[in-house]
């Protein structure tokens, strides 16, 4: 087992109170797997993803565990946990490509960022001009400046920095959602592609195109309001779907083919409830149309089939 | 209703913009009353600047716009103000379109205020509900509210709704839903689906394949500032005829199959060369790809600093057009 989390909380503080964004998450990758995380804006999944990093000072470790390799995390100290970044667990945080200083090169960009981590540039240029090569980009993108570049490849050369010494666990936050269709699939190769030559051992993708995941993904997670609801291969997740909001998501996506005029789909009508003071019971109560007296009560996250985990009580 | 003749829109780059940069190449499409038209390409392909010359945010450099049978392009004082009724735009982000101080309620006063100063209060309020209700949208759960307080799906339904106070009769919906959750997005879509059976014209603008294939009648595919490909959605769809269009399609990420089928051709993308022909699930005859999509290049292989007319598109077969390779 690589990467095993336990019923982790992540709470922001506010002068409202906490928002409960990562509320109870339980859940384990295996070595060289690559799960996806999906499920409709603020759900959660930026904050389970950074959890795994780093918890930053205005999130709060609220409890549960996560451990990598056998060898628990240290959550609750920082300082501890900056030593295992980079090298054990690495992050592409969402909107990371737009986050490049425009006005230096790529090279220097990189070299910058190495030195931060304590690297000396000369041990791993090899090495990075190789990776650069994988992914489908020639090395003279390091004399360009970043609005030389696509978005994809943005993309790619942060991907290579952020792998660069081997993690056991990656963590890539909406990696495509930026980019058109040809370039999100160059991308989403690229993570299959590293999983494949050993660079990353486990890899959480995040993303709210189960489309896309569908391509590279090996498990899918479903978060709702804050929880993991449905959890399973990722042919199960598509086929066989148990919990409702799973399904009810998975309805609502146009597929090439699908016509307005043959075939009218539909969404979800209604809102997640905040995260605020979160209602008890069945998070999604108020939207799913299967709702019954007992979804008053909180329904487990428990295996429904093997490998095949859901929290509904009619899963 | 709207019609675009050898449009083309270059842009100064560098000191006293000495170089110029052809962002959009000789475009000529046309959109119908009653019709929804996907103008669909990867990013920087000039799809918002085509949008942004009809809603005379941009100058054209050259070619001509027309709505209903006028030259947009000579609008001024009333006459731009009454085109304004006519054509309105809504763009990707719904949150900078609203002043997070105001309540959503400012958005719609402004309307009122620049081209409805004449109409009663009472008037006002009658058409306000039967916009809101069009869009859907419950008055009682968004007016009053923050911009912060609502959803982004309804968020770009109010900038719907605001438009269709107007004499609305042509929209140009520029990314409006790829901010939005695949839950509420469709909506969203299913929204501009009515609108147009109500005779309004809509340029949909995508790089999303589905949405603008589940959506429009007419497609335009555009590369680099031209178009490559255009027709009947179906047939654009069905039967692909150019290498780009076909290699966008065989890249849509599909959920129910997937890139490929043997783990051998995962072979990353060769730089400059071309990806590793895919079949299409789905699209009949798609090849290997001859033209690789531009974001798999690490150059830009075209020069786009020469304006001038481009080959002209043929027609294959009735209302289907492919410019011819070598083209784009
Ligand atoms: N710094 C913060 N302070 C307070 N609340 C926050 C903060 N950051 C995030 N949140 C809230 O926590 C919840 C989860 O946010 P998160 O960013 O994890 O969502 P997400 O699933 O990644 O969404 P998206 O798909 O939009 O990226 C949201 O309700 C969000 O409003
Ligand atoms: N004001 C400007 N000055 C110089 N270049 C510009 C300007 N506006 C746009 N461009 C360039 O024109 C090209 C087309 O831009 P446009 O915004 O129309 O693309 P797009 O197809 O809408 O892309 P996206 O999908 O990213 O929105 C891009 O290469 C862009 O960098
Ligand atoms: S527990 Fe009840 S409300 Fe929740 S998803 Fe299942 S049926 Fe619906
Ligand atoms: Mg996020
Ligand atoms: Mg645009």
């Amino acid at each position: 087992m690589s990467v095993q989390v336990k019923d982790l909380k992540v709470y922001y503080r506010t002068l409202r109170g906490d928002v409960r964004a990562l509320d109870g998450a339980s859940f384990t990758i295996a070595d060289g797997e690559i799960m996806g995380l999906a499920g409709e804006s603020g759900c959660g999944k930026s904050t389970l993803g950074r959890s795994l990093i780093a918890i930053d000072g205005r999130m709060r470790y609220v409890g549960g565990s996560v451990s990598l390799d056998g060898a628990a995390l240290p959550l609750d100290d920082q300082a501890a946990m900056a030593r295992h970044r980079f090298t054990a667990v690495s992050l592409v945080p969402q909107y990371a490509m737009s986050a490049m200083n425009p006005t230096r090169k790529i090279g220097k960009l990189v070299t910058d960022l190495l030195r931060s981590r304590g690297i000396a540039p000369d041990t791993v240029l090899g090495e990075f001009r190789r990776r650069l090569e994988l992914v489908g980009l020639s090395t003279d993108v390091l004399a360009r400046y970043p609005i030389e570049l696509s978005g994809g490849m943005k993309q790619r050369v942060v991907m290579v920095i952020s792998t660069l010494l081997d993690p056991s666990l990656l963590v890539a936050d909406e990696i495509t959602s930026a980019l058109d269709v040809s370039t999100q699939k160059a991308v989403a190769e690229a993570v299959v592609e590293f999983r494949d030559r050993g660079f990353v051992a486990s890899t959480i993708v995040i993303t709210h195109d189960l489309s896309i995941l569908v391509q590279m993904a090996d498990s899918i997670m479903i978060m709702y309001a804050g929880k993991p609801v449905e959890r399973a291969s990722t042919d199960a997740v598509v086929s066989s779907s148990r919990h409702p909001y799973t399904r009810l998501l998975l309805s609502s996506l146009p597929e090439v083919g699908v016509r307005y005029e043959e075939h009218r789909l539909s969404g979800i009508a209604g809102r997640p409830p905040s995260l605020l003071n979160p209602p008890p019971g069945c998070r999604f109560r108020d939207r799913c149309p299967l709702a019954f007296a007992k979804c008053a009560e909180e329904p487990p996250f428990v295996e429904v089939a093997p490998g095949h985990s859901a929290a509904c009580w009619k899963a | 209703m709207l019609r675009l003749d050898h449009v083309s829109k270059s842009f100064g780059l560098g000191a006293f913009g000495s170089r110029s940069f052809l962002a959009v190449d000789d475009v000529s499409l046309r959109v119908a009353p009653g019709e929804v038209v996907s103008l669909i390409g990867e990013s920087g392909s000039g799809k918002s600047t085509i949008g942004k010359m009809i809603l005379r945010l941009l100058p054209v450099s050259s070619g001509s716009i027309t709505f209903q049978g006028e030259d947009v392009s000579t609008h001024t004082g009333k006459a731009l103000k009454a085109y304004y009724r006519r054509v309105q735009g809504v763009f990707q982000d719904p949150f900078s379109s609203y002043n997070p101080i105001f309540t959503v309620d400012h958005a719609l006063d402004l309307v009122r205020r620049e081209y409805l100063g004449d109409l009663s209060g009472q008037e006002w309020r009658r058409r306000l509900t039967s916009v809101l209700e069009t869009v859907s949208i419950n008055a009682g759960e968004v007016l009053g509210k923050y911009p912060h307080q609502l959803s982004g799906g309804q968020l770009q339904r109010l900038l719907i709704a605001r438009a269709l106070m107007l004499d609305l009769r042509f929209l140009v919906a520029d990314e409006i839903i790829s901010m939005l959750d695949a839950s509420t997005r469709i909506d969203v879509l299913n929204l501009l689906g009515d609108l147009k059976t109500r005779g309004l014209g809509i340029l949909f603008i995508t790089h999303d394949l589905s949405l603008g294939n589940y959506i429009s009648d007419r497609t335009v595919i555009l590369r680099h500032g031209a178009v490559v490909e255009m027709g009947a959605t179906g047939l654009v769809f069905g039967n692909p005829c150019h290498p780009y269009t076909r290699a966008l399609l065989s890249a849509v990420p599909q959920l129910h199959a997937r890139w490929g089928a043997a783990p051998e051709q995962q072979a990353p993308p060769v730089p400059g060369g071309s990806a590793p022909g895919r079949q299409a699930p789905g699209t009949p005859g798609a090849t290997t790809t001859a033209v690789p999509p531009a974001g798999l290049v690490a150059t830009v292989e075209r020069s786009r600093t020469a304006p001038g007319r481009r080959a002209a598109l043929v027609e294959i077969e009735d209302d289907h057009f492919v410019a011819p390779t070598g083209n784009g």
